[in-house]
Protein backbone atom coordinates (compact mmCIF):
# COMPACT_ATOMS: atom_id res chain seq x y z
CA UNK A 1 0.00 0.00 0.00
CA UNK A 2 1.62 3.34 -0.97
CA UNK A 3 2.29 4.90 2.63
CA UNK A 4 1.63 8.88 1.42
CA UNK A 5 -1.62 8.70 -0.38
CA UNK A 6 -4.20 10.90 0.96
CA UNK A 7 -6.79 9.44 3.17
CA UNK A 8 -9.08 11.90 4.23
CA UNK A 9 -9.21 14.78 1.58
CA UNK A 10 -11.41 17.77 2.60
CA UNK A 11 -11.85 20.81 0.68
CA UNK A 12 -14.07 24.21 1.67
CA UNK A 13 -16.04 22.46 4.28
CA UNK A 14 -18.25 25.01 5.85
CA UNK A 15 -20.65 23.52 8.93
CA UNK A 16 -22.55 26.56 11.28
CA UNK A 17 -24.61 25.04 14.25
CA UNK A 18 -27.93 26.72 14.30
CA UNK A 19 -28.24 30.11 16.16
CA UNK A 20 -24.70 30.76 16.49
CA UNK A 21 -22.16 33.05 14.80
CA UNK A 22 -19.80 32.83 12.82
CA UNK A 23 -19.52 29.25 11.22
CA UNK A 24 -17.99 26.32 13.58
CA UNK A 25 -16.36 25.98 10.39
CA UNK A 26 -15.75 27.90 7.54
CA UNK A 27 -13.65 27.06 4.12
CA UNK A 28 -11.64 24.17 6.06
CA UNK A 29 -9.31 22.69 3.72
CA UNK A 30 -7.18 19.43 5.26
CA UNK A 31 -5.41 16.03 3.51
CA UNK A 32 -4.64 13.31 6.02
CA UNK A 33 -2.11 10.84 4.63
CA UNK A 34 -2.08 7.12 5.10
CA UNK A 35 0.95 6.66 7.76
CA UNK A 36 -0.02 9.96 9.47
CA UNK A 37 0.11 10.79 13.26
CA UNK A 38 -1.98 14.03 13.46
CA UNK A 39 -2.37 15.82 16.69
CA UNK A 40 -4.79 18.67 16.78
CA UNK A 41 -4.75 20.97 19.43
CA UNK A 42 -7.30 23.96 20.23
CA UNK A 43 -9.46 25.71 22.26
CA UNK A 44 -12.72 24.58 23.47
CA UNK A 45 -15.81 25.17 20.23
CA UNK A 46 -12.94 25.42 17.70
CA UNK A 47 -14.84 22.93 16.06
CA UNK A 48 -12.24 19.93 16.66
CA UNK A 49 -15.57 17.14 17.58
CA UNK A 50 -17.42 18.72 14.57
CA UNK A 51 -14.85 18.13 11.84
CA UNK A 52 -14.79 14.27 13.38
CA UNK A 53 -18.23 14.34 12.96
CA UNK A 54 -18.27 15.58 9.52
CA UNK A 55 -15.84 13.03 8.41
CA UNK A 56 -17.99 10.01 9.98
CA UNK A 57 -20.81 11.59 8.28
CA UNK A 58 -22.80 12.19 11.18
CA UNK A 59 -23.05 15.97 10.38
CA UNK A 60 -23.78 17.16 7.15
CA UNK A 61 -21.47 19.99 5.84
CA UNK A 62 -23.59 22.95 4.73
CA UNK A 63 -20.99 23.03 1.61
CA UNK A 64 -17.66 21.36 0.85
CA UNK A 65 -16.10 18.24 -0.97
CA UNK A 66 -15.07 14.88 1.37
CA UNK A 67 -12.96 12.56 -0.79
CA UNK A 68 -12.07 9.26 1.63
CA UNK A 69 -9.54 6.25 0.28
CA UNK A 70 -10.01 8.41 -3.19
CA UNK A 71 -13.32 8.44 -3.23
CA UNK A 72 -15.68 10.90 -3.24
CA UNK A 73 -18.73 10.91 -0.50
CA UNK A 74 -21.85 12.01 -2.51
CA UNK A 75 -24.91 10.31 -0.40
CA UNK A 76 -25.00 9.85 3.68
CA UNK A 77 -25.36 5.92 2.42
CA UNK A 78 -21.55 6.02 1.33
CA UNK A 79 -20.71 7.05 4.74
CA UNK A 80 -21.52 3.12 5.34
CA UNK A 81 -18.65 2.29 4.05
CA UNK A 82 -16.23 5.32 5.81
CA UNK A 83 -16.85 3.68 9.40
CA UNK A 84 -15.40 0.57 8.42
CA UNK A 85 -12.22 2.13 7.17
CA UNK A 86 -12.23 4.90 10.13
CA UNK A 87 -13.03 4.17 13.78
CA UNK A 88 -13.81 7.02 16.09
CA UNK A 89 -13.58 6.82 19.93
CA UNK A 90 -15.82 9.45 21.52
CA UNK A 91 -15.56 11.67 24.46
CA UNK A 92 -17.62 9.76 26.61
CA UNK A 93 -17.09 6.28 27.01
CA UNK A 94 -20.41 5.87 28.13
CA UNK A 95 -22.17 6.77 24.98
CA UNK A 96 -20.31 3.89 23.17
CA UNK A 97 -20.46 1.32 25.40
CA UNK A 98 -24.11 0.36 25.40
CA UNK A 99 -24.07 -3.73 25.50
CA UNK A 100 -24.44 -5.48 29.01
CA UNK A 101 -21.12 -7.30 28.76
CA UNK A 102 -17.62 -6.44 27.36
CA UNK A 103 -17.50 -9.01 25.14
CA UNK A 104 -21.10 -8.06 23.51
CA UNK A 105 -19.89 -4.69 23.39
CA UNK A 106 -16.59 -5.40 21.05
CA UNK A 107 -18.20 -7.46 19.25
CA UNK A 108 -21.11 -5.47 17.88
CA UNK A 109 -18.68 -3.88 15.22
CA UNK A 110 -17.78 -6.79 13.61
CA UNK A 111 -21.19 -8.76 14.12
CA UNK A 112 -22.25 -5.60 12.35
CA UNK A 113 -19.87 -6.27 9.32
CA UNK A 114 -21.58 -9.49 8.71
CA UNK A 115 -18.90 -11.61 10.97
CA UNK A 116 -20.26 -14.90 12.02
CA UNK A 117 -20.36 -15.23 15.91
CA UNK A 118 -17.46 -17.47 16.22
CA UNK A 119 -15.16 -14.67 14.03
CA UNK A 120 -16.52 -12.11 16.24
CA UNK A 121 -15.65 -13.37 19.22
CA UNK A 122 -12.34 -14.41 18.40
CA UNK A 123 -11.17 -10.70 16.81
CA UNK A 124 -12.68 -8.74 20.26
CA UNK A 125 -10.70 -11.70 22.25
CA UNK A 126 -8.17 -10.57 20.34
CA UNK A 127 -8.20 -7.15 20.79
CA UNK A 128 -9.15 -7.54 24.36
CA UNK A 129 -5.55 -9.85 24.27
CA UNK A 130 -3.88 -6.92 22.73
CA UNK A 131 -5.10 -4.55 24.90
CA UNK A 132 -4.02 -6.21 28.17
CA UNK A 133 -7.56 -6.59 29.08
CA UNK A 134 -8.21 -10.28 29.02
CA UNK A 135 -10.01 -10.58 31.78
CA UNK A 136 -12.81 -8.10 30.78
CA UNK A 137 -14.65 -10.27 28.83
CA UNK A 138 -17.67 -10.97 31.30
CA UNK A 139 -17.36 -7.78 33.11
CA UNK A 140 -20.72 -5.41 33.38
CA UNK A 141 -19.75 -2.65 30.84
CA UNK A 142 -21.54 -0.39 33.69
CA UNK A 143 -19.21 -1.12 36.57
CA UNK A 144 -16.40 -0.47 34.87
CA UNK A 145 -13.42 2.25 36.02
CA UNK A 146 -13.18 5.35 34.28
CA UNK A 147 -10.33 4.71 32.76
CA UNK A 148 -11.28 1.00 31.90
CA UNK A 149 -14.48 1.92 30.17
CA UNK A 150 -12.11 4.44 27.78
CA UNK A 151 -9.92 1.36 27.42
CA UNK A 152 -12.82 -1.26 26.23
CA UNK A 153 -14.36 1.81 23.93
CA UNK A 154 -10.97 1.58 22.54
CA UNK A 155 -11.28 -2.07 21.92
CA UNK A 156 -14.61 -1.72 20.36
CA UNK A 157 -13.51 0.65 17.72
CA UNK A 158 -10.27 -1.66 17.24
CA UNK A 159 -12.49 -4.57 16.65
CA UNK A 160 -13.85 -2.58 13.49
CA UNK A 161 -10.31 -2.79 12.03
CA UNK A 162 -10.11 0.62 10.92
CA UNK A 163 -7.13 1.60 8.80
CA UNK A 164 -7.38 5.07 10.61
CA UNK A 165 -8.47 6.02 13.70
CA UNK A 166 -9.90 9.36 15.11
CA UNK A 167 -9.74 9.60 18.74
CA UNK A 168 -11.71 12.41 20.29
CA UNK A 169 -9.75 13.41 24.13
CA UNK A 170 -8.66 10.30 24.95
CA UNK A 171 -6.90 11.04 27.83
CA UNK A 172 -9.97 13.56 29.49
CA UNK A 173 -10.28 11.97 32.98
CA UNK A 174 -7.72 9.73 33.17
CA UNK A 175 -5.17 8.71 35.75
CA UNK A 176 -1.02 9.17 35.01
CA UNK A 177 -1.16 5.23 34.74
CA UNK A 178 -3.78 4.86 32.28
CA UNK A 179 -2.76 7.62 29.90
CA UNK A 180 0.77 6.31 29.97
CA UNK A 181 -0.65 3.13 29.01
CA UNK A 182 -2.69 4.41 26.65
CA UNK A 183 0.47 6.10 24.89
CA UNK A 184 2.32 3.12 24.81
CA UNK A 185 -0.79 1.27 23.00
CA UNK A 186 -0.96 3.98 20.55
CA UNK A 187 2.36 3.44 19.89
CA UNK A 188 2.11 -0.20 19.45
CA UNK A 189 -0.97 0.27 16.59
CA UNK A 190 0.03 0.01 13.37
CA UNK A 191 -2.42 2.81 12.37
CA UNK A 192 -2.83 6.37 11.36
CA UNK A 193 -4.67 8.59 13.21
CA UNK A 194 -5.53 12.04 14.17
CA UNK A 195 -6.00 12.64 17.97
CA UNK A 196 -7.53 15.70 19.85
CA UNK A 197 -6.22 16.74 23.28
CA UNK A 198 -5.02 19.76 25.22
CA UNK A 199 -2.78 18.10 26.66
CA UNK A 200 0.64 18.63 25.07
CA UNK A 201 2.51 15.97 26.57
CA UNK A 202 0.39 13.27 25.33
CA UNK A 203 0.21 15.03 22.15
CA UNK A 204 3.68 14.97 21.74
CA UNK A 205 3.88 11.38 22.53
CA UNK A 206 1.95 10.13 20.06
CA UNK A 207 1.93 12.24 17.32
CA UNK A 208 4.48 13.48 14.58
CA UNK A 209 2.69 16.59 13.67
CA UNK A 210 0.15 19.07 15.54
CA UNK A 211 -2.14 21.07 13.61
CA UNK A 212 -4.29 23.83 15.37
CA UNK A 213 -7.40 25.41 14.32
CA UNK A 214 -8.03 28.80 14.13
CA UNK A 215 -11.31 30.63 12.58
CA UNK A 216 -13.14 27.49 11.24
CA UNK A 217 -9.46 26.21 9.66
CA UNK A 218 -6.93 23.74 10.29
CA UNK A 219 -3.77 25.28 10.38
CA UNK A 220 0.02 23.41 10.95
CA UNK A 221 1.70 24.32 13.49
CA UNK A 222 4.79 23.15 13.37
CA UNK A 223 7.45 26.39 13.98
CA UNK A 224 8.86 26.90 17.30
CA UNK A 225 7.54 29.97 18.81
CA UNK A 226 9.64 31.86 21.09
CA UNK A 227 7.62 32.32 24.64
CA UNK A 228 7.72 33.49 27.95
CA UNK A 229 6.13 31.78 31.28
CA UNK A 230 6.20 32.55 34.47
CA UNK A 231 8.92 29.58 36.03
CA UNK A 232 10.10 28.53 39.54
CA UNK A 233 13.63 27.05 40.25
CA UNK A 234 16.73 27.03 43.09
CA UNK A 235 19.14 29.95 42.15
CA UNK A 236 16.52 32.01 40.17
CA UNK A 237 18.06 35.19 40.77
CA UNK A 238 21.12 34.45 38.64
CA UNK A 239 20.95 35.51 35.04
CA UNK A 240 19.93 32.21 33.13
CA UNK A 241 19.09 30.92 29.80
CA UNK A 242 16.73 27.78 28.85
CA UNK A 243 17.12 25.59 25.68
CA UNK B 1 -30.49 2.47 42.42
CA UNK B 2 -31.33 -0.57 40.51
CA UNK B 3 -29.78 -3.71 42.58
CA UNK B 4 -30.09 -6.90 41.69
CA UNK B 5 -30.00 -9.04 45.22
CA UNK B 6 -30.46 -12.53 44.52
CA UNK B 7 -28.56 -12.41 40.73
CA UNK B 8 -25.59 -13.85 42.47
CA UNK B 9 -25.22 -17.46 43.52
CA UNK B 10 -24.65 -20.94 43.25
CA UNK B 11 -27.92 -22.59 44.07
CA UNK B 12 -29.19 -25.54 41.76
CA UNK B 13 -31.97 -22.79 40.80
CA UNK B 14 -29.19 -20.48 39.59
CA UNK B 15 -27.45 -23.07 37.24
CA UNK B 16 -30.96 -23.93 35.72
CA UNK B 17 -31.17 -22.68 32.21
CA UNK B 18 -32.97 -19.02 32.42
CA UNK B 19 -34.97 -19.87 29.39
CA UNK B 20 -36.47 -22.69 31.12
CA UNK B 21 -36.92 -20.67 34.63
CA UNK B 22 -38.97 -17.77 32.81
CA UNK B 23 -41.19 -20.40 31.10
CA UNK B 24 -41.88 -22.56 34.38
CA UNK B 25 -42.52 -18.68 36.54
CA UNK B 26 -44.75 -17.91 33.64
CA UNK B 27 -46.53 -20.95 33.33
CA UNK B 28 -46.65 -21.03 37.29
CA UNK B 29 -47.88 -17.70 37.51
CA UNK B 30 -50.74 -17.97 35.01
CA UNK B 31 -52.03 -21.44 37.14
CA UNK B 32 -51.96 -19.50 40.44
CA UNK B 33 -53.66 -16.39 39.18
CA UNK B 34 -56.66 -18.46 37.98
CA UNK B 35 -56.88 -21.30 40.55
CA UNK B 36 -59.89 -20.65 42.55
CA UNK B 37 -59.31 -23.90 44.65
CA UNK B 38 -57.70 -23.16 48.17
CA UNK B 39 -56.16 -26.48 47.65
CA UNK B 40 -54.51 -25.17 44.59
CA UNK B 41 -53.19 -21.82 45.80
CA UNK B 42 -52.01 -23.75 49.15
CA UNK B 43 -49.44 -26.23 47.05
CA UNK B 44 -48.68 -23.16 44.88
CA UNK B 45 -47.82 -21.73 48.49
CA UNK B 46 -45.64 -24.30 49.64
CA UNK B 47 -44.00 -24.99 46.79
CA UNK B 48 -43.23 -21.17 45.64
CA UNK B 49 -41.89 -21.31 49.05
CA UNK B 50 -39.73 -24.24 49.04
CA UNK B 51 -37.99 -22.97 45.77
CA UNK B 52 -37.35 -19.60 47.50
CA UNK B 53 -35.44 -22.28 50.23
CA UNK B 54 -33.82 -23.82 47.25
CA UNK B 55 -32.52 -20.85 45.57
CA UNK B 56 -30.47 -20.26 48.86
CA UNK B 57 -31.75 -16.59 49.17
CA UNK B 58 -31.18 -14.62 52.44
CA UNK B 59 -34.49 -14.67 54.27
CA UNK B 60 -34.16 -11.52 55.29
CA UNK B 61 -34.18 -9.49 51.80
CA UNK B 62 -36.82 -11.63 50.40
CA UNK B 63 -38.84 -10.67 53.12
CA UNK B 64 -38.08 -6.87 52.18
CA UNK B 65 -39.10 -7.48 48.71
CA UNK B 66 -42.07 -9.33 50.60
CA UNK B 67 -42.74 -5.79 51.50
CA UNK B 68 -43.31 -4.34 48.71
CA UNK B 69 -46.64 -5.51 48.46
CA UNK B 70 -47.94 -4.63 52.06
CA UNK B 71 -49.56 -1.54 51.44
CA UNK B 72 -51.72 -2.98 48.36
CA UNK B 73 -52.65 -6.12 50.73
CA UNK B 74 -53.75 -3.82 53.52
CA UNK B 75 -55.60 -1.41 51.56
CA UNK B 76 -57.43 -4.77 50.08
CA UNK B 77 -58.46 -5.99 53.82
CA UNK B 78 -59.73 -2.89 54.85
CA UNK B 79 -61.84 -2.44 51.97
CA UNK B 80 -62.90 -5.76 50.71
CA UNK B 81 -64.47 -7.48 53.49
CA UNK B 82 -66.68 -4.87 54.45
CA UNK B 83 -67.85 -3.88 50.87
CA UNK B 84 -68.24 -7.64 49.10
CA UNK B 85 -71.86 -8.55 49.40
CA UNK B 86 -72.85 -11.57 50.59
CA UNK B 87 -73.02 -14.49 53.95
CA UNK B 88 -72.41 -12.46 57.19
CA UNK B 89 -69.18 -13.08 59.67
CA UNK B 90 -68.92 -10.84 61.79
CA UNK B 91 -70.73 -7.30 62.68
CA UNK B 92 -68.68 -4.36 63.90
CA UNK B 93 -70.58 -1.72 65.11
CA UNK B 94 -72.71 -0.35 62.14
CA UNK B 95 -69.92 -2.51 59.58
CA UNK B 96 -70.61 -5.87 58.46
CA UNK B 97 -67.19 -8.22 57.59
CA UNK B 98 -68.79 -11.02 55.07
CA UNK B 99 -67.28 -14.49 54.51
CA UNK B 100 -67.03 -14.27 50.76
CA UNK B 101 -64.95 -10.98 51.30
CA UNK B 102 -62.42 -12.36 53.71
CA UNK B 103 -62.09 -15.65 51.51
CA UNK B 104 -61.40 -13.19 48.37
CA UNK B 105 -58.89 -11.35 50.35
CA UNK B 106 -57.29 -14.50 51.43
CA UNK B 107 -57.06 -15.57 47.76
CA UNK B 108 -55.65 -12.39 46.42
CA UNK B 109 -53.21 -12.25 49.14
CA UNK B 110 -51.62 -15.79 48.79
CA UNK B 111 -51.75 -15.30 45.18
CA UNK B 112 -49.92 -12.49 45.17
CA UNK B 113 -47.15 -14.04 47.59
CA UNK B 114 -46.69 -17.46 45.73
CA UNK B 115 -46.50 -15.77 42.34
CA UNK B 116 -43.82 -12.84 43.91
CA UNK B 117 -41.89 -15.49 45.89
CA UNK B 118 -41.91 -17.17 42.50
CA UNK B 119 -40.00 -14.89 40.31
CA UNK B 120 -38.25 -14.18 43.43
CA UNK B 121 -36.95 -17.40 43.05
CA UNK B 122 -36.82 -18.24 39.60
CA UNK B 123 -36.29 -15.12 37.48
CA UNK B 124 -34.54 -12.50 39.64
CA UNK B 125 -31.62 -14.96 40.34
CA UNK B 126 -30.56 -14.26 37.01
CA UNK B 127 -29.20 -10.55 36.18
CA UNK B 128 -31.00 -8.72 33.58
CA UNK B 129 -28.39 -9.32 30.52
CA UNK B 130 -29.18 -12.75 31.16
CA UNK B 131 -33.03 -11.97 31.47
CA UNK B 132 -32.83 -10.41 28.19
CA UNK B 133 -31.16 -12.60 26.57
CA UNK B 134 -33.06 -15.50 27.80
CA UNK B 135 -36.46 -13.69 26.93
CA UNK B 136 -34.75 -13.09 22.73
CA UNK B 137 -33.89 -16.57 22.92
CA UNK B 138 -37.62 -17.32 23.97
CA UNK B 139 -38.29 -15.63 20.58
CA UNK B 140 -39.52 -12.35 22.75
CA UNK B 141 -39.42 -9.60 19.78
CA UNK B 142 -35.31 -8.33 19.52
CA UNK B 143 -37.03 -4.74 20.03
CA UNK B 144 -38.57 -5.32 22.94
CA UNK B 145 -35.25 -6.85 24.60
CA UNK B 146 -33.08 -4.00 23.46
CA UNK B 147 -35.83 -1.94 24.78
CA UNK B 148 -35.17 -3.82 28.35
CA UNK B 149 -30.75 -4.27 27.94
CA UNK B 150 -30.74 -0.59 27.22
CA UNK B 151 -32.89 0.77 29.32
CA UNK B 152 -30.94 -0.99 31.85
CA UNK B 153 -27.91 0.33 30.80
CA UNK B 154 -28.82 3.46 30.92
CA UNK B 155 -30.97 3.99 33.90
CA UNK B 156 -27.53 4.00 35.73
CA UNK B 157 -26.11 6.82 33.46
CA UNK B 158 -29.52 8.90 33.73
CA UNK B 159 -28.91 8.45 37.75
CA UNK B 160 -25.76 9.43 38.10
CA UNK B 161 -26.67 12.58 36.00
CA UNK B 162 -29.16 13.12 39.01
CA UNK B 163 -27.17 12.84 41.62
CA UNK B 164 -24.73 15.48 39.71
CA UNK B 165 -27.60 17.75 39.38
CA UNK B 166 -28.83 17.41 43.12
CA UNK B 167 -25.13 17.90 44.27
CA UNK B 168 -24.14 20.76 42.22
CA UNK B 169 -27.63 22.12 43.48
CA UNK B 170 -27.32 21.44 47.40
CA UNK B 171 -23.59 22.93 47.14
CA UNK B 172 -25.24 26.08 45.94
CA UNK B 173 -27.12 26.03 49.23
CA UNK B 174 -30.64 24.61 47.51
CA UNK B 175 -32.87 23.03 50.39
CA UNK B 176 -36.54 22.10 49.25
CA UNK B 177 -39.32 23.70 50.98
CA UNK B 178 -43.01 24.40 49.90
CA UNK B 179 -42.38 27.29 47.60
CA UNK B 180 -42.35 28.65 44.26
CA UNK B 181 -38.61 28.32 43.90
CA UNK B 182 -38.21 24.85 45.11
CA UNK B 183 -41.42 23.87 42.52
CA UNK B 184 -39.67 25.41 39.77
CA UNK B 185 -36.09 24.33 40.87
CA UNK B 186 -37.19 20.55 41.12
CA UNK B 187 -38.96 20.81 37.24
CA UNK B 188 -36.05 22.38 35.64
CA UNK B 189 -34.04 19.61 37.45
CA UNK B 190 -36.24 16.77 35.72
CA UNK B 191 -36.52 19.11 32.28
CA UNK B 192 -32.63 18.92 32.54
CA UNK B 193 -32.53 15.66 32.59
CA UNK B 194 -34.72 14.77 29.86
CA UNK B 195 -32.74 17.51 28.10
CA UNK B 196 -29.70 15.06 28.80
CA UNK B 197 -31.15 11.90 28.28
CA UNK B 198 -32.26 12.61 24.84
CA UNK B 199 -28.91 14.32 23.69
CA UNK B 200 -27.25 11.60 25.00
CA UNK B 201 -30.13 8.87 23.25
CA UNK B 202 -28.59 10.59 20.07
CA UNK B 203 -24.66 10.73 21.15
CA UNK B 204 -25.45 6.65 21.90
CA UNK B 205 -27.07 6.38 18.52
CA UNK B 206 -23.99 8.15 16.70
CA UNK B 207 -21.66 5.60 18.33
CA UNK B 208 -23.71 2.36 17.30
CA UNK B 209 -23.98 4.46 13.09
CA UNK B 210 -20.20 4.28 13.20
CA UNK B 211 -20.04 1.03 14.03
CA UNK B 212 -21.77 -0.39 11.56
CA UNK B 213 -25.40 -0.51 13.50
CA UNK B 214 -27.80 -1.07 10.26
CA UNK B 215 -31.04 -1.36 12.85
CA UNK B 216 -30.48 -5.11 13.44
CA UNK B 217 -29.02 -6.06 16.25
CA UNK B 218 -27.01 -9.75 16.55
CA UNK B 219 -27.26 -12.08 19.31
CA UNK B 220 -23.85 -13.18 20.59
CA UNK B 221 -25.29 -16.44 22.85
CA UNK B 222 -25.78 -19.61 20.43
CA UNK B 223 -28.51 -21.37 21.04
CA UNK B 224 -28.32 -24.41 23.19
CA UNK B 225 -31.33 -26.96 23.47
CA UNK B 226 -30.45 -27.73 27.27
CA UNK B 227 -31.78 -27.57 30.90
CA UNK B 228 -28.35 -27.04 32.33
CA UNK B 229 -27.08 -23.59 31.26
Amino acid sequence: MDKKSAFINLKGICFGYPGSQPDVIQDLNFTFFRGDRVGLIAPNGSGKTTLFHIIMGLIQPTSGIIEIDGEEIRKPKDFQAVRRKIGLLFQDADDQLFSPTVLEDVSFGPLNLGKSREEALQISRDILGFLGLHDFQDRITFTLSGGEKRLVALATVLAMEPKVLLLDEPTAGLDLDTKEKLIQILNRLDLSYIVISHEFDFITAVTNHIYTMENGKIILDEELHVHRHEHVHRSGKQPHKHV
Amino acid sequence: MIQEPFAAGSSCIHGLDPRFRIVIAFLFSMVVALAGEFLVLEISFVVSVLLVCLAGLHLKKVLKQLLSILGFMLLIWLVLPFTYEGELLYRVGPLEITKPGVLLCARITIKSIAILLIFISLVSTMTISALGHALGRLHIPGKLVQLLLMTYRYIFVIEQEYQRLTTAMKIRGFRSGTNIHSYRTYAYLIGMLFVHASIRAQRVQNAMLCRGFKGRFYSLVEYRPSLRN
